[in-house]
């Protein structure tokens, strides 16, 4: 298409507006330390958002991202510390640990989406109620305090967070390789397809020979496999976890998703919208931290605003595609 | 009935009314005039435009072009409010429809329903108990024992048909229209429905009344109007007409004219699919056929016969019965169809008569829809574009589908390109069994003579076609065999002489059955 659509291209032109406005309030701004950890910090919410996206364009919600991360967190945390004396291998314990959070995930998102398929709950209620009980497990777990990562295992483990390929901290290729993964899946794969079509109409989907309810479970298996991959990274960050892990998550991540231009109602995804969208957010976090003109206290008033003017402004631009 | 009625005022009438959505226009030069204290019955085929009409005597649809005159009760001070006619001040004026498809609200009861949108309050609470004792005065009206706090969820569809007729008792209805309001009644409760309608006719209530039996027009109207593919065939005093000049006039031209000679004949040696004993979920009656290789089998049957639900089980997209014990053979291999993707993998193909609500993504574009039932024709690992739009571009060739670009949404074709595309869809997984659904329904007559060329084309080229229709002529046009439904039962298979309107309805009411009385039916009766 030689023309450009500007409704497709409006989240990018309001990252670098964001971006021209944080080179304008601080000089800090573009160093290379405050650009990669704007990078680094976004992947957490940014690959949160691209489960996410999966998930609302084929029509459904997931509101226990931020307690599942903090769940699968403790568990991690827990794993790694009970295997410090039997496994010599600080390295062996760490890659037990990350499989372990991919099956975790994997296992509570084929939950989620049981139970909104075949117990026929509807999304909201039933990660709502997911939502409060991994929240409560974790709190459990770390007996309303903090569980922290043994200190051997948390150093080698910090590598995942801290170290840099290319210049490059690890968690931001980890978040372009999925997004790169997740951009083909949804948008050249007939899995793809179908995630669209089942939030487009379900019936429709139903009457082209689609399992709708097989797609939908996909879905959340998918976004609970990513909230696993963003807590892989995650952890090393702090080495602990608690009740106040990862909280708001799960809006920020929809939040992001519907900044990118992602339809809520279903029928319609994009991967890079959600990329864009993590990162929006994590800037104004961060020019909110870098000037004293708005206190840092009103970031969440400025997500907020953004987010209802940029679903203002691609209010009906999804019916062009 | 009386032929002082027709000089009766009127209360609402319409001239050169040009009714059209998008390009396509379903109604032209009408001119029509309602008077009080006549029952005028609109006479037409499906599609002729008869539903659209009383859509836009009761504002739920606007005039395109023409008068929408409204008269004023003394008789001066005509109105022309074809510009500003919402159903809201329609029904303050007392025009009343009731839909072909009901309009309540299933979780509320039936005096909630009766009043609902004009409650009677006493200050600010509800008048719980006055509102009761209406309800049941209104459906004592109409010999009906209906408890007002009834759940409307609980009620049969004839019972619900009731609460609606019932419903407009609660207001002060000048033109009560009725869209085919005993379809889904028995022969008493249409005739205690016709004892209301003619004590309403007597207050000086005007009744538009729109059936497709006609000896219950011949019983009960004044006048007729009659439409054809959206035009005026003209006004009678019902005297005047006998149901043969009703039904002549309704279609208006040889049937040959839209069929195509069929080009070849099925090939009764060859099983293509082939139902023994299938109970469907809800009914009693085992269902048992065969379709040939080559056919094309009619299904007839009255709207609610189950012709949907016996075709929706045989494809998998309904559960069968939980005693089902039948089977399915096709190609004479015995077969499970779980589900519609294993139906597909045997080659049968199953278009949906709900075109919007279960056929097309109206809010995508033409590619997505037309592949996606036949996705893994287009796709390895990946979904290949190009082989999609290629595909898509030789259809909307072979299927004359008109786009002014290719970028346009399905939501946004008319009825018939949708038609088409629909019909590509499921052509695109290369299927030899076929399962039309109403495949004209709500579409133009040009599209219905292109689509049933298509469907002679695929019968001749060796697939075999089941074609459920509500639409008699099509029925009768298109089919090798008949078959007919009634009440969830097959009630016969038809061949040859015995395709026959008059026939097809004696299987379609139940008052002939091959089950119960297996040979010499044609003189027991006719």
């Amino acid at each position: 298409m030689p023309t450009i659509d500007l409704k497709t291209a409006g989240p990018f032109v309001a990252l670098l507006l964001i971006f021209g406005i944080g080179i304008l309030v601080s000089d800090a701004f573009l160093s290379a330390g405050n650009l990669t950890n704007i990078l680094a910090r976004s992947s957490f919410i940014g690959i949160v958002a691209i489960g996410a996206t999966f998930v609302i364009t084929a029509g459904g919600i997931d509101l226990s991202v931020g307690s599942l991360a903090a769940f699968i967190s403790g568990c991690m945390i827990l794993l790694m510390n009970s295997l410090v004396d039997t496994i010599d291998s600080p390295i062996a314990i760490v890659l037990l640990a990350m499989l372990a959070s991919v099956g975790i995930g994997a296992v509570a998102g084929l939950v989620n989406g049981l139970l909104t398929t075949r117990a026929k709950i509807e999304a909201f209620i039933v990660t709502l109620g997911t939502m409060g009980i991994y929240r409560s497990l974790v709190t459990y777990m770390a007996d309303g305090g903090t569980l922290s990562l043994n200190f051997g295992i948390g150093d080698v483990y910090s590598a995942v967070y801290y170290n840099t390929l290319f210049g490059l901290p690890y968690p931001v290729w980890v978040f372009l390789a999925v997004a790169v993964i997740a951009y083909v899946l949804l948008n050249m794969t007939v899995f793809g397809r179908h995630c669209f079509a089942v939030g487009s109409n379900e019936n429709v989907a139903r009457y082209s020979a689609i399992n709708v309810d097989r797609v939908k479970t996909a879905t959340y298996i998918l976004q609970g496999v990513c909230v696993a991959i963003a807590t892989i990274i995650y952890v090393p960050r702090l080495g602990s976890a608690s009740g106040q892990t990862g909280i708001l998550w799960e809006l920020e991540a929809i939040a992001a998703v519907i900044i990118g231009g992602t339809v809520l109602k279903g029928g319609y995804g994009r991967i890079w919208g959600a990329v864009v969208g993590a990162l929006m957010l994590t800037l104004i976090g961060n020019i909110l931290n870098l000037t004293d003109s708005v206190s840092n206290y009103l970031n969440g008033a400025v997500q907020g605003i953004i987010v209802i003017v940029a679903v203002y402004l691609q209010r009906g631009s999804w019916r062009k595609h | 009935m009386t032929a002082t009625a027709t000089s009766n005022p009127i209360v609402l009438s319409l001239r050169n009314l040009r009714k059209a959505f998008g390009a396509v226009t379903v109604l032209q030069d009408i001119d029509l005039e309602i008077r009080a204290g006549e029952v005028l019955a609109l006479l037409g085929e499906n599609g002729a435009g008869k539903s659209t009409l009383v859509k836009i005597l009761a504002g739920f649809e606007s005039v395109t072009a023409g008068e929408l005159l409204l008269h004023a009760v003394a008789a001066e001070g005509n109105v022309r409010v074809d510009a500003h006619w919402q159903q809201a001040r329609a029904e303050a004026e007392g025009v009343i429809l009731i839909h072909q498809e009901l309009n309540l609200v299933e979780q509320l009861t039936v005096a909630e329903n009766i009043f609902l949108g004009h409650e009677l309050t006493r200050g600010p609470f509800l008048d719980k108990f006055t509102m009761r004792r209406l309800t049941r005065e209104y459906l004592a009206a109409l010999e009906c024992d209906i408890d007002p706090d009834t759940p409307m969820h609980t009620l049969a569809v004839s019972a619900k048909q009731m609460v609606e007729i019932a419903k407009t008792q609660s207001k002060q209805a000048r033109v009560l229209i009725l869209d085919e309001p005993t379809a889904v009644l028995t022969q008493k409760e249409s005739q205690v429905l016709f004892a209301l309608i003619e004590r309403l006719r007597q207050q000086g209530v005007a009744i538009v009344y729109i059936s497709h039996k006609l000896d219950e027009i011949a019983q009960i109207a004044d006048r007729i109007t009659i439409l054809r593919d959206g035009t005026l065939v003209g006004h009678y005093a019902a005297q005047d007409l006998s149901q043969d000049d009703m039904a002549r006039l309704m279609v208006g031209r040889e049937l040959s004219d839209l069929f195509p000679p069929r080009s070849s004949t099925p090939d009764y040696q060859q099983c293509a699919l082939r139902v023994t004993r299938l109970l469907v979920a809800g009914t009693n009656t085992p269902v048992s056929f065969e379709l040939q290789r080559g056919e094309i089998l009619g299904f007839a049957g009255l709207v609610g016969s189950g012709r949907t639900a016996l075709l929706e089980t045989v494809v998998g997209l309904r559960a069968a019965a939980r005693a089902n014990t039948g089977t399915l053979e096709v190609a004479d291999k015995p077969v499970v169809l779980r589900d519609l993707a294993t139906a597909r993998r045997h080659n049968i193909a199953y278009l949906t008569k709900d075109r919007k609500g279960s056929g097309l993504l109206l809010d995508k574009g033409l590619v997505m829809n037309f592949s996606l039932f036949a996705l893994s024709n287009y796709a390895g690992l990946l979904i290949h574009k190009k082989q999609e739009e290629v595909a898509l571009a030789a259809v909307v060739d072979a299927f004359d589908i008109r786009i002014k670009d290719a970028n346009v949404l399905a939501g946004n074709l008319s009825g018939g390109n949708q038609q088409k595309l629909l019909l590509a869809k499921m052509l695109a997984a290369k299927p030899s069994v076929l399962i039309f659904d109403e495949p004209t329904r709500g579409i133009d007559i040009g599209t219905k003579g292109q689509i049933y060329q298509f469907i002679n084309q695929l019968a001749a080229s060796g697939h075999s076609i089941i074609l459920i229709s509500s639409d008699i002529t099509e029925i009768i046009g298109l089919s090798d065999r008949v078959a007919v439904m009634y009440h969830g039962d097959l009630t016969g298979i038809l061949k040859d002489d015995e395709i026959e309107e008059h026939e097809i309805m004696r299987y379609a009411t139940g008052l002939k059955s091959r089950q119960q009385i297996p040979v010499p039916i044609q003189r027991a009766i006719g």
